[in-house]
């Protein structure tokens, strides 16, 4: 009888353990499926495109002679463009998240809010590109520029800074805010010097999501009247009269990488969707570097939490 | 404890004196910004005269030595048009004339402009190079194979011309919001925007070279400098008799595909120093530019007339807001001499 058993619960064991093989295939299988298609786009896009890279191209405007062009008006409109949407989406996507979690005061308006931040993450951006044309650049009058170009992908990544700052504030254990209470800390202090700092780790992923969707945006900066050629920089934020620094170059018009590969793409010339691989190149190192920066000081502040 | 509470201060110390700072430096710099910038000329439009506003562009800042800065953007004709209407550009690109609504919204905004032809586009309908049956078509025949009532029963080369292969028919074409659509449709079956629905539509000409290149049985259409960057992959189709080129729409023999690009010039930019600097060194270098980026360069005697026009300030259009088809350069010379 005994024995009868032990047997079918090692049947039992047995047959499960398979399924859990066949489970752990299938998820491998589906990690490669992702994998295996992005490392054969990059690959392709190193082939066409790497012996195109050199100091030249990065340092040379556009041109209609494919040897001569470059993308120096485009990789300093993106990084332009991407400084101005972090300055303008991190504060106010993490202060908003925490007035949502810490202050409101949980009715129903307060579910109106989340519903309609969590439903605007999803929003096409072409829609945000509208939006802005009508606000940004006619109503606030700042015209086709990098500031405009700015805020409307800071509006664009602020629902998912938003939503991810907001998960990693509510996964934050209450005792540690209650500890910080019993320590005679007031409400500020204790988001200041416990929540804000343990939960970092979660907003600076939500930050790298983010940027990361917008650096490669074309849709809203085009709406909002991104130029194709541009053969000059805005101006240098430093001059050396008072008062020394420019801000002049906020209100620059500009381009940035997406525009600039895909007018190369449909450019009759072969020669130009080499230029085009390699643009594409630099743009993917742009946004390794952005997000290396980010898992940089996520690293940086989660060694300083001793709990 | 002490020594954190210290530096906290001192944090917040800095950082609203770097708020500060950079709030008055903001504020004193902002208003002189529009004095300082070097002087901005604004182009914007077609992507079919785009390739020539650049390289113009591209050239006159090397001459100018950078010392004035010119943008070109693209928006397409109708696009442009509405910037230009409400003097948002100072040069407007056009693939067509304008129409006469656009001219009722320059007019009402009190917007004049000067009307210069640049270059001529031959519209190049191809066929894959193994194609040995399709070498010259008639208009007739092309109508026939893209009316709209072509639609779901001319599916075969047969059925076009009796001779051909039974061999089914794939068809390339431009997209429904570019101006070569609205050009080809207006030439071939007559009427602007009327096509069959069922063929492949890109606004990316480069997707149907890619297309008509794979295909035996394909056939397509687009700009002559995607033909001609892609020749070796693609074989032109002669209309009536004459295969697209230079000399085919220089003597005006290649109709009805061929058709004149413009640029459109805002008057009162024209009083500006630059714009009229810009403008003369455009049509001056035009004869030279326009070949390199594959396009086909008006008769020098048209480029004098065009010099002429923008110096005299003739405004407004010599095609009163309706857009031919099949305008030879010497139809254009008349219209625009004659005024």
């Amino acid at each position: 009888m005994s024995g009868d058993n032990l047997q079918e619960i090692r049947k039992l064991i047995a047959r499960k353990n398979v399924w859990d093989r066949i489970f752990a295939a299938i998820g491998l299988l589906s990690m490669l499926v992702g994998i295996v298609t992005l490392l054969a786009l990059i690959i392709d896009l190193c082939s066409d495109g790497l012996p195109r890279l050199s100091w030249q191209f990065l340092t040379s405007f556009p041109s209609y002679k494919p040897e001569q062009a470059g993308i120096l008006s485009a990789w300093v409109g993106t990084t332009l463009v991407m400084l101005l949407t972090a300055i303008a989406a991190i504060p106010l996507g993490v202060a908003a998240a925490i007035y949502l979690e810490e202050y409101a005061q949980k009715n129903w308006i307060a579910d109106l809010i989340e519903i309609n931040v969590t439903n605007l993450a999803g929003v096409p951006s072409i829609i945000y590109g509208l939006l802005a044309l009508g606000l940004f650049v006619y109503k606030l009058n700042l015209g086709e520029s990098i500031m405009a170009a700015g805020l409307t992908l800071a509006l664009l990544i602020l629902p998912i800074v938003i939503v991810t700052t907001r998960e990693s504030i509510r996964a934050i254990p209450n005792i540690i805010r209650e500890a910080a209470y019993a320590l005679g800390a007031s409400k500020w202090q204790m988001i200041w010097d416990h929540v804000l700092p343990y939960s970092i780790g979660g907003i600076m992923t939500g930050v790298i999501v983010g940027l990361s969707r917008a650096i490669g945006e074309t849709a809203p900066i085009i709406t909002i009247g991104a130029l194709t050629f541009i053969a000059f920089l805005p101006d240098s934020p430093i001059k050396n009269e008072f008062p020394y620094i420019s801000f002049s170059w906020l209100m620059s018009p500009f381009t940035v990488m997406p525009i600039q590969m895909f007018n190369w793409v449909s450019s009759p010339e072969p020669e130009f969707q080499v230029n085009a691989a390699a643009a594409g190149i630099v743009l993917i190192l742009m946004t390794l570097a952005m997000n290396s920066l980010a898992i940089y000081l996520r690293y940086r502040f989660r060694k300083n939490i001793k709990w | 404890m002490v020594v954190n509470k210290l530096k906290f201060k001192l944090n917040r110390l800095t950082l609203v004196g770097v708020m500060a700072i950079v709030a008055t430096t903001i504020g004193v710099s902002v208003s002189s910004v529009k004095s300082q910038s070097p002087a901005l000329i604004k182009i914007d439009g077609s992507s079919t005269v785009y390739p020539i506003s650049a390289a113009v562009a591209e050239e006159f800042q090397r001459a100018r030595r950078n010392a004035i800065r010119v943008t070109v953007g693209i928006s397409g004709t109708g696009g442009g048009f509405k910037k230009f209407c409400r003097g948002e550009t100072d040069i407007s690109n056009a693939s067509r004339p304008i129409l006469a609504e656009e001219l009722q919204a320059c007019r009402a905004a009190g917007v004049q402009f000067i009307e210069l032809p640049v270059a001529y586009d031959a519209l190049t309908v191809v066929v894959n190079p193994q194609n040995n049956w399709a070498t010259n078509m008639t208009v007739p025949e092309l109508k026939k194979m893209w009316e709209p009532t072509a639609q779901g029963s001319i599916t075969k080369w047969n059925q076009v011309r009796q001779g051909w292969p039974d061999a089914p028919l794939k068809l390339f074409g431009a997209g429904a919001d570019s101006g070569t659509f609205d050009y080809f449709t207006e030439a071939i079956v007559g009427k602007s925007k009327s096509s069959r629905g069922d063929y492949t539509a890109s606004e990316d000409d480069n997707v149907l070279v890619q297309g008509v290149s794979r295909d035996r049985n394909a056939l397509g259409y687009f700009g002559y400098a995607y033909y001609e960057a892609n020749k070796a992959r693609l074989k032109a189709v002669a209309i009536n008799g004459v295969l697209p080129s230079r000399q085919a729409v220089e003597n005006g023999s290649y109709k009805p595909l061929s058709r004149p690009i413009f640029i459109y010039v805002n008057a009162k930019s024209a009083q500006r120093n630059e714009v009229r600097d810009f403008v003369n060194f455009y049509i001056s270098n035009a004869p030279r530019l326009v070949p390199v980026v594959r396009y086909v360069p008006l008769p020098a005697q048209v480029y004098r007339i065009a010099t002429s026009h923008f110096q005299n300030r003739k405004l407004g259009t010599v095609f009163a807001g309706d857009a031919p088809v099949g305008l030879t350069i010497q139809q254009l010379l008349q219209r625009e001499a004659s005024q």
